[in-house]
């Protein structure tokens, strides 16, 4: 059900993931295989510890994968340059900002840096471009606050933002809800899923809520043990993906509901 | 930033005031020279050829040498503040007047350890210099090397904290052995001066000085990327190990070449940005930078004329004031705002 205007964005075959060192090869996860087209929110899912994380990291090229094809725009992503990258993949991370005393403009403007001159002058174009990115996340009143004054959710909006004004093809994050409560995890996820209908853009995020994730997302990763599931849903229910998510002895998958349920 | 025409005010307030203090401390003196003459002396077109010998060969260089010291140290104090995302970083993180000092210490007390060599050498000006630059260029060459195999920017710091207690420990084992002249003449070393610069020595200050400043201005663009940590800087397709190294790399031109004519002056470095980050409410180091740079030639400038006490023949050592005025500024900023932002 391919329509004319929807293309892939990030492509992954056969891939494997882990890490390298001298001595040996430690394989997290292997045979993952997805297909990421614009203006699709997918989520990926997974227990701790599963290699979501190292996921995403691999797909950011923080680290090599260790085999298969990761294609960004039918590009193999290991052959992209990082100025190149910069203008086709924006990211938000769990880790805090270096700087909390940089204002919420000036984060919002780093962004712009991929388009920028040597010494990082903003034209009246970045300037526009960084007021809407600031109207699209809902926060143009907190514009000129410090990072040091905003609350956990404002400041998630703002580095989504961040990564919008960056104006890439596709947006990763990882785990954007923690930290925040049951409101702001819907409100930032259901956020996200405005931005993709809006931009079109892709965006993929990490995340534990996986009740909110089947909700919203166009597609999801799951991540288990022996192997990476990828598909839309209501597929994944009805194919029993979640049940076998974590271990049985405590929560339960209800199917109705799409809800995980503790066993009384 | 769009905030920085509302800047454009506070520059013209600190320019004005850096010339302020540079007239103010050329006319200030153990000599007094009336103002009119000062001007004068300083065009040329003065009968008193004594007052301009004081004026052109005497204060005019270290009123200089007080600028770039001053902007130098605070400059290289923010690259590295922003660098090793810590506040308590200043420009001599990366053992820098550590090595100097071991270079100078070599040389003043170590002259009774190997006797023959140095027998008799007479300690000129020169001499002190090339110790402190081969002194802090090879620690800092050492601090580099390790610095290129760890992939942490903490570690870095740590090396250069540990360098510099290697080398503060051979320079009290040198101490140990050295007489009582040998270590007078070490500590005074140690007290920085800005003074005793001949016109050629600051010809090549300013030549090495003004590289590192080069290399800062086109570092920019990196530093702003910085304030969000290693992994945001590289998504905004920054080479990450280049940038360390044109950084750290600034830093040391610049702090080596002022450790090596003023000796290691300390407090400017990690105090200044700190002082400007208050009346300049940004993050942008395209505003900081300059800013910095004039905060620090006005406050070396304000420090040199205290240190030589107007009227008076003593001239106190420039660390011991800058330390004095700075130390408790910075205290008050802090019990002020209650915390420190950078």
């Amino acid at each position: 059900m391919k329509t004319a205007n929807q293309h892939t964005i990030l492509k992954a075959e056969q891939l494997s993931i882990g890490y390298k060192t001298k001595k040996k090869e430690t394989v997290i996860s292997d045979n993952i295989n997805f297909e990421l087209e614009n203006g699709q929110l997918i989520g990926l899912v997974g227990a701790n510890g599963i290699g979501k994380s190292t996921l995403l990291r691999t797909l950011i090229s923080v680290q090599p994968k260790l085999s298969g094809n990761i294609l960004l725009n039918n590009q193999a992503l290991e052959s992209i340059s990082a100025s190149k990258l910069a203008t086709q993949l924006s990211i938000v991370l769990t880790e805090a900002i270096t700087s909390k005393n940089l204002s919420v403009f000036e984060l919002i403007a780093l962004g712009r840096q991929p388009y920028t001159n040597w010494i990082g002058n903003l034209s009246n174009e970045d300037i526009r471009i960084v007021n809407n990115a600031l109207a699209q996340v809902n926060i143009p009143d907190l514009k000129d606050k410090k990072c040091y004054e905003l609350s956990d959710g404002q400041l998630q909006k703002v580095m989504i933002a961040r990564a919008l004004a960056q104006d890439t093809d596709i947006i990763i994050l990882d785990e954007p809800t923690t930290h925040l409560d049951m409101y702001h995890k819907a409100y930032i996820l259901k956020l996200l899923q405005k931005l993709t209908k809006d931009t079109k853009k892709t965006i993929l995020f990490s995340s534990h809520e996986i009740d909110l994730a089947i909700q919203l997302c166009d597609k999801m990763i799951v991540m288990q043990k022996d192997s990476v599931v990828f598909d839309e849903p209501c597929n994944l229910i009805s194919n029993g993906v979640f049940e076998s998510l974590f271990p049985g002895d405590l929560i339960k998958f209800d199917n109705t509901s799409g809800c995980f349920r503790v066993k009384k | 930033m769009n905030s920085q025409n509302t800047y454009y005010k506070t520059f013209t307030v600190l320019a004005v005031l850096l010339l302020v203090c540079f007239f103010l401390n050329i006319s200030l003196g153990s000599v007094s020279i009336p103002f009119k003459s000062v001007f004068s002396s300083l065009f040329g077109s003065t009968e008193n050829k004594i007052w301009q010998t004081i004026i052109i060969d005497f204060r005019l260089p270290k009123a200089i040498t007080a600028i770039l010291v001053g902007s130098g140290l605070g400059i290289s104090g923010l690259l590295m503040q922003t660098l090793f995302r810590n506040p308590l970083a200043g420009p001599f993180v990366l053992g820098i007047s550590s090595g100097a000092s071991l270079g100078v210490s070599l040389v003043i007390l170590g002259s009774s350890l190997f006797g023959g060599l140095l027998a008799g050498s007479i300690m000129s000006n020169w001499s002190i210099v090339i110790a402190a630059s081969l002194g802090s260029f090879l620690v800092l060459l050492a601090v580099l090397a390790m610095s290129s195999r760890v992939r942490d920017t903490m570690a870095i710091l740590i090396i250069g904290l540990m360098f510099g207690s290697i080398t503060a420990a051979v320079v009290s084992v040198l101490s140990y052995f050295s007489s009582a002249e040998q270590l007078q003449q070490y500590i005074f070393w140690g007290f920085g001066s800005l003074s005793n610069l001949s016109w050629k020595e600051i010809l090549i200050f300013f030549g090495i000085y003004a590289i590192g400043i080069v290399i800062s201005v086109f570092s920019i663009k990196s530093l702003n990327s910085l304030l969000l940590g290693d992994n945001y800087a590289k998504s905004l397709g920054l080479n990450l190990k280049q940038s360390r190294l044109l950084i750290i790399i600034a830093t040391s031109l610049i702090a080596g070449t002022i450790t090596a004519f003023a000796g290691p002056i300390a407090f400017i470095g990690l105090a200044i940005p700190h002082l400007t980050r208050q009346i300049f409410k940004t993050t942008n180091h395209k505003i900081l930078l300059p800013a910095v740079f004039l905060f620090g030639a006005i406050v070396m400038l304000i420090c040199d004329s205290i240190a030589q006490i107007p009227g008076s023949d003593y001239t106190l050592p420039i660390n011991a004031i800058t330390a004095l005025v700075g130390a408790p500024v910075v205290i008050w900023l802090l019990v002020r705002q209650r915390k420190m932002m950078f």
